[in-house]
């Protein structure tokens, strides 16, 4: 079978190597080799940029090894824009495949690299691009909300990171080695046991997975403890800017969901290395324990990624409507009910499995009960606009966008928890088109209002206006455009993961909204270029207030962007809007008495042990045993050996402190 | 409590459907516009869960576009009040007006979810006639098979492939699994999907009541031939289907083990094909993972474990255990040419060794007929 | 609300106006959240057992006609191993006595006993499994049995962790005295070893005991 018999045979080759050999390499697929050469040829022009510019000692220095969070933010933000592109590639290849798969045509894409291409899309956006994007949001905010230095544990925060960057890197690495899961994206057994997925497609996904989970535990477990301890003086649980609630919320909802990812991951992986019989048709297993566990932990998941979202949305209309927020304790009591509710709906997600009439009927009712506190939220951004002064920046044109794009696909969502309408809508196109109208238009709406909200603050200067604007309607109407079909497709009962169609009269729906996907590449391209031109014109766009919208939270208290240390001075909280409650009262920047400031210093151990989680997850995969043993081991000394390192910090001096706030002063006073 | 409103929802669906419709004509929205009763009632729960929505989404919608465009900052709305943060009879009502939808629509969901539970046998032909007691209910035992659907009608001793019938006005009565991986058995125009499990049985209780030619197929993804895992459901009168019971028995084939054993290999686009004979207790067979020759039925495993266990010493006696692996679905890397029919082990590990038949002497499945095993 | 706010008066100033920063920066000292955070990160290891526990009552009665618990287990073997685990918490206790007392030698001894608990635990355990493999009652025979070797296993596995972090410990503690950051560490180790017992006893009662009346 293979075309180099010999290598495969020796025994040599299979110790060093495992099962990888030449076949392993996808040279038959014009398209993934295509892919790759630009891929490499991207990667050569940034590496020569890279040494060009010699650029290798900063990034090193002052990105890779850093333990800053607003820096480590921003890595997330790339990792996941990154991710995005991925991501989105893959959906244009499925519209483009559904929109030809007709009449007897079988597409461009065969049945083995379509369902890999369904199944990275999904893992890709969730894992990759959504869960990176917010993390990389709270990172960068919340320590400046609660008016922080930085967070509980600076150096777990690089370790997440780069766990998040590896579990990455292993999911790209499938693409021109090997293949990915075909399995969609949550990996169901038994197709995805080892008996019906032989090959390593599902043990890229596991250990994509299982290395990028640490990397979001870790997280989550740093922004908790971060939240509960190093608010700033005054600052009680119900002063919290909203932002920081929900992130709280979605925080404590990744410590308590993620492990289980973890377990039921690592008893797929026990079933598929070891022969255990967990989720097996024989031998005593249960695969649809599988789908429990895994929604046990994918409902809750949702609500992780939406959450934080609630926050900025609430975030941006409070300061764009230039108003207090409506309704701040019933905000937050919303958020905690929809966290705890979200535990108690996993089954909605398979009615059709044939539990009883009662138990569906509790899982419908419950599911349906999170559309009161999130109805309630919806409510509360309406009347935060009421008798506010709206200003249509960006931000908030995303918001507005979000308000009456989520509407409709919270009411879907309401619609499918019925069990007997989910019985004919399940697995359909319908389900698709709700659950991208809710992350489409919840959680990257969110992000989009997110990243044009604070870009200022963590640059310095604003975002140009001409092509966010375009981005914007690209977005929006290509959205519309994109999954109204897919509406229409689910209710004449078409099933989602089809590569080909019989039925000739589908065709025009799924041409459409492929007209939809090509309007939203429009959309991320205008905002690419946004990017763009603002950098060009960084000069005639930047912000010397560090407060560009009239903001109401602490993080526009502090220059922009900030110094390394956040704020020379802690601020004390008197109020729930604390920088708008500050500017009312009329306070005065202190121009004197700064202090030499404590700092974590950097390390280098996050992202070497992260690349031996690569290493290590490689042999694994391609069952090179010695690899995976001697990663696990030097993975094992590193980090004692960082144990060791009882020096963390350093001190910033009180000179360059002054420094600092002196060249601030200096440009506060020219903007007068 | 379903009967009721539906007769409002139907004549709210002939006033606008043709609406909704023009784009493609009727026969496209079968969710909307299905033939059978069950079907029609979900339908009817859609459409009524759909306008008690939007009794509360159209007006938030509507005042969201309103409040957005009167308190643009250009207005210069006069009622600016940038402390105004909370109001209690607001808060009241925004607490309370999703609660009494969602109390309305818990409602709805408890009784229909009961009414429509796909294990409950019908109890109406449509809105107008009740089932009558004594009828007897179509028996059709549906097994899913890596990419096709087997039918067995047990009762009359035929099966198909890829091909489902029923009369018109008769209760059927699905008993469903799958051989190897998850399916979904849905025929949109007949009633909702349930999933086809291995080892598992469900079941779904439904009725047709329009003569006509629909599609069925696969609503959970099962892997490379899922697209084409697509079946037609013919609904006929009586005497139609008492003919297309005889063209079946015409065909002269039998489905025994052995033909059902090659016939769970996979396969895609498999032509509809007809036996005019099942062996006996087939589904059983297939639903406890031992048609194979040699294989122990699930059911009788489970009963041992009932017990306890068979003792100390069954633990190497794994004769007859797997089902896993004995199916060859194509693997990527370990599937040689010429040795369809097996598993070979992927390089560097033998989790299973057991797995694969031929490894361990026997023969591969499906090249001899045998009879008498345990399922009988 | 922000006029009805009222102010902590620990936050105005002399003449009653408020202060927007205290004359003393607020101190997070280093480690300061680490008891938290760690015992979040033990909440969600938690989870992990959980879920394990939740696999085993799911497929603890499916023997695959094979063995079942009262088959394999044997109570007196548990006992004793439950016993060593035991006899660690405690000593593991007394070593933190010592460190309150900073008292280097008498930690040292402590945290050296308790490992050796710790050894004896896991020697009994590799033994039961040992055991159990050489009659065929391998973690493949059965769904009861992988739920049993996962649960078991992963605990044991962090026993093993515990046992390694514990000698990085004493290594620390030898090189840098009780500081407080190794102090820190010696509470968090605590909290872990402690969390493990109590994970042991809900394998004790739910796999070990209660199998044997299965």
């Amino acid at each position: 079978m293979s075309p180099h018999p010999a290598s495969e045979n020796s025994g040599i080759w299979k110790l060093i190597f495992g099962r990888l050999d030449w076949s392993s390499l996808p040279l038959h697929e014009p398209i993934v080799v295509g892919t790759f050469l630009m891929v490499a040829l991207g990667g050569a022009v940034v590496l020569g940029l890279v040494t060009k510019y010699r650029l290798w000692g900063t990034l090193w220095h002052d990105w890779f090894t850093t333990v800053d969070h607003k820096r480590i933010g921003i890595m997330y933000m790339i990792l996941g824009l990154i991710m995005f592109l991925r991501g989105f590639a893959d959906a244009i290849m499925m519209r483009l495949q559904q929109a030809m798969a007709f009449n007897g045509s079988e597409g461009y894409l065969n049945a083995h690299h379509y369902d890999q291409i369904f199944t990275a899309h999904g893992v890709i956006m969730i894992f990759f691009v959504a869960m990176p994007m917010i993390t990389g949001i709270m990172n960068y905010i919340v320590p400046l909300q609660i008016g922080a230095r930085d967070v509980s544990f600076p150096f777990l925060n690089n370790f997440s990171f780069w766990m998040t960057t590896a579990g990455a890197v292993i999911v790209m690495m499938s693409l021109f080695v090997g293949e990915f899961a075909r399995t969609g994206w949550l990996a169901y057994p038994p197709l995805s046991g080892i008996a019906y997925s032989p090959g390593v497609g599902v043990d890229y996904y596991i250990w994509g997975l299982q290395i990028a989970g640490i990397g979001t535990l870790l997280s989550g477990v740093n922004l908790v403890a971060t939240i509960v301890k190093m608010r700033a003086p005054g600052m009680t649980m119900m002063k919290l800017p909203i932002f920081t609630w929900t992130s709280l919320c979605a925080n404590v909802l990744i410590v308590a969901a993620f492990p289980v990812l973890t377990a039921v991951l690592a008893l797929l992986s026990l079933d598929r290395y070891v022969g255990t019989a967990f989720f097996t048709n024989d031998m005593g297993g249960n695969p649809m324990m599988y789908v429990n566990l895994i929604w046990i932990w994918g409902h809750p998941e949702v609500y992780i990624l939406i959450l934080p979202l609630f926050g900025v949305f609430s975030e941006v209309t409070s300061t764009f409507s230039s108003k207090r927020l409506f309704g701040y304790s019933s905000m937050v009591y919303a958020t905690i009910v929809i966290a705890l509710l979200s535990y108690l709906v996993w089954l909605h997600h398979f009615f059709t499995m044939g539990s009883g009439a009662s138990v569906n009927s509790f899982f419908g009712i419950t599911t349906m009960v999170i559309s009161i506190p999130t109805g309630a939220k919806l409510f509360n951004w309406l009347f935060t606009m009421y008798r506010g002064r709206i200003r249509y920046e960006l931000p908030m044109m995303w918001t507005v966008a979000f308000m009456l794009t989520f509407t409709v696909g919270g009411m879907t969502g309401v619609l499918l928890a019925v069990p007997p309408a989910d019985f004919v809508l399940h697995n359909s196109l319908f389900l698709i088109a709700h659950f991208h109208n809710v992350i489409i238009g919840g959680v990257l709406f969110g992000l989009f209002a997110a990243i044009n909200y604070w870009w200022p603050k963590a640059f310095g200067f604003r975002l140009e206006t001409t092509w966010g604007k375009r981005s914007f309607w690209l977005w929006v109407v290509g959205f519309w455009v994109a999954f109204m079909p897919l509406y229409v497709l689910g209710l004449m009962g078409v099933t989602r993961r089809m590569r080909v169609f019989d039925d000739p009269s589908l065709q025009i729906w799924f041409q459409i909204a492929a007209l939809g996907a090509v309007m939203i590449a429009a959309g991320i391209a205008c905002m690419f270029i946004q990017f763009a031109v603002s950098i060009k014109n960084r000069a005639a766009l930047r912000d010397t207030t560090g407060d560009p919208w009239d903001g109401r939270t602490l993080e526009w208290a502090t220059s922009s962007p900030p110094p390394d240390y956040n704020f020379a001075f802690t601020p004390v909280i008197h109020d729930g809007d604390a920088w708008a409650d500050m500017k009312k009262r009329g306070y005065q920047r202190p121009l004197i008495g700064y202090a030499a400031i404590h700092m974590p210093s950097n390390t280098g151990t996050g992202v070497i042990i992260a690349g031996l989680s690569v290493a290590f997850s490689v042999g694994m995969i391609w069952y090179m045993w010695w690899l995976a043993g001697l990663s696990f081991l030097a993975i094992l000394a590193v980090a004692i050996g960082h144990t060791f390192n009882y020096k963390r910090d350093f001190t910033i001096p009180k000179d360059v402190v002054e420094r600092i706030e002196g060249e601030r002063s200096t440009l506060l006073a020219a903007k007068g | 409590m379903i009967a009721r409103p539906s007769a409002k929802c139907r004549a709210f669906l002939r006033r606008f459907a043709p609406l909704l419709l023009l784009p493609l004509g009727a026969c496209n929205w079968v969710v909307m516009a299905p033939s059978g009763d069950v079907a029609v009632q979900q339908r009817d729960l859609i459409l009524i869960a759909t306008v008690l929505m939007l009794l509360i989404v159209l007006p938030v919608m509507a005042t969201i576009a309103w409040f957005a465009w009167k308190y643009r900052a250009k207005a210069q709305a006069a009622d600016y009040d940038p402390d105004w943060d909370h109001s209690t009879s607001l808060e009241l009502l925004i607490w309370s007006a999703p609660l009494l939808i969602i109390i309305a629509l818990g409602a709805v969901t408890w009784t229909s979810t009961h009414l429509l539970d796909p294990y409950r046998p019908i109890e109406r032909l449509d809105a107008q006639r009740k089932v009558d007691p004594a009828a007897k209910r179509l028996q059709v035992e549906v097994v899913a098979l890596d990419w096709k659907w087997l039918f067995i009608y047990p009762e009359l001793g035929i099966a198909t492939v890829n091909e489902l019938a029923a009369p018109v006005d008769q209760p059927i009565e699905f008993k469903i699994t799958s051989a190897s991986i998850m399916n979904s058995f849905f025929v949109p125009a007949l009633a909702g999907q349930i999933y086809a499990m291995p080892g598992m049985q469900t079941s779904l209780h439904a009725v047709v009541n329009k003569p006509g030619s629909f599609d069925g197929f696969s609503a959970n993804y099962s892997g490379a031939g899922f697209s084409n895992m697509r079946f037609k459901f013919h609904a006929m009168d009586q005497s139609g289907f008492a003919q297309w019971v005889a063209r079946v028995k015409a065909s002269g084939k039998a489905l025994d083990r052995a033909t059902y054993v090659k016939l769970e290999q996979p396969s895609e686009k498999v032509k509809p094909t007809y036996f005019a004979s099942v062996e006996p207790r087939l589904f059983h067979a297939a639903l406890n993972m031992c048609v194979q020759p040699g294989k122990r039925c699930m059911d009788a495993i489970m009963m041992t474990d009932m017990h306890g266990g068979a003792g100390k010493e069954s633990a190497r006696d794994t004769a007859g255990l797997r089902h896993d692996g004995t199916i060859d679905v194509g693997g990527y890397h370990p599937v040689e040419p010429g040795k369809k029919g097996e598993i070979a082990q992927p390089a560097g590990m033998t989790p299973a060794a057991e797995r694969t038949p031929a490894e361990r002497g026997k023969q591969a499945p499906g090249q001899q007929d045998h009879e008498g095993h345990d399922g009988h | 609300m922000a006029t009805r706010s009222q102010i902590d008066p620990a936050f105005l100033d002399n003449d009653g106006k408020p202060l927007f920063h205290l004359g003393e920066e607020p101190h997070h000292p280093e480690g300061s959240s680490t008891a938290l955070g760690f015992w979040i990160y033990l909440m969600s290891d938690c989870l992990i057992f959980a879920c394990l526990f939740a696999t085993y009552a799911v497929l603890g009665g499916n023997y695959a006609a094979g063995p079942g618990p009262r088959d394999l287990f044997d109570l007196n073997l548990v006992a004793l191993n439950t016993a060593m685990l035991l006899f660690s918490s405690i000593t593991y206790g007394f070593a933190m006595l010592a460190m309150e007392k900073n008292r280097v030698g008498a930690t040292q001894g402590w945290l050296a006993i308790t490992g050796l608990f710790g050894l004896a635990f896991l020697s009994i355990e590799l033994y039961e499994f040992a055991h159990l493999i050489h009659e065929g009652a391998t973690p493949q025979r059965s769904g009861f049995l992988s739920a049993f070797f996962a649960l078991v296993g992963t605990h044991g596995l962090h026993v093993s962790f515990g046992i390694i972090w514990l000698v990085t410990l004493m290594v620390q503690v030898g090189k840098k005295g009780l500081i407080a950051a190794n102090q820190r560490r010696l509470m968090c180790l605590s909290m872990f070893w402690h969390f493990l017992d109590v994970i042991w006893i809900g394998v004790f009662t739910f796999v070990y005991l209660m199998g044997m009346l299965r």
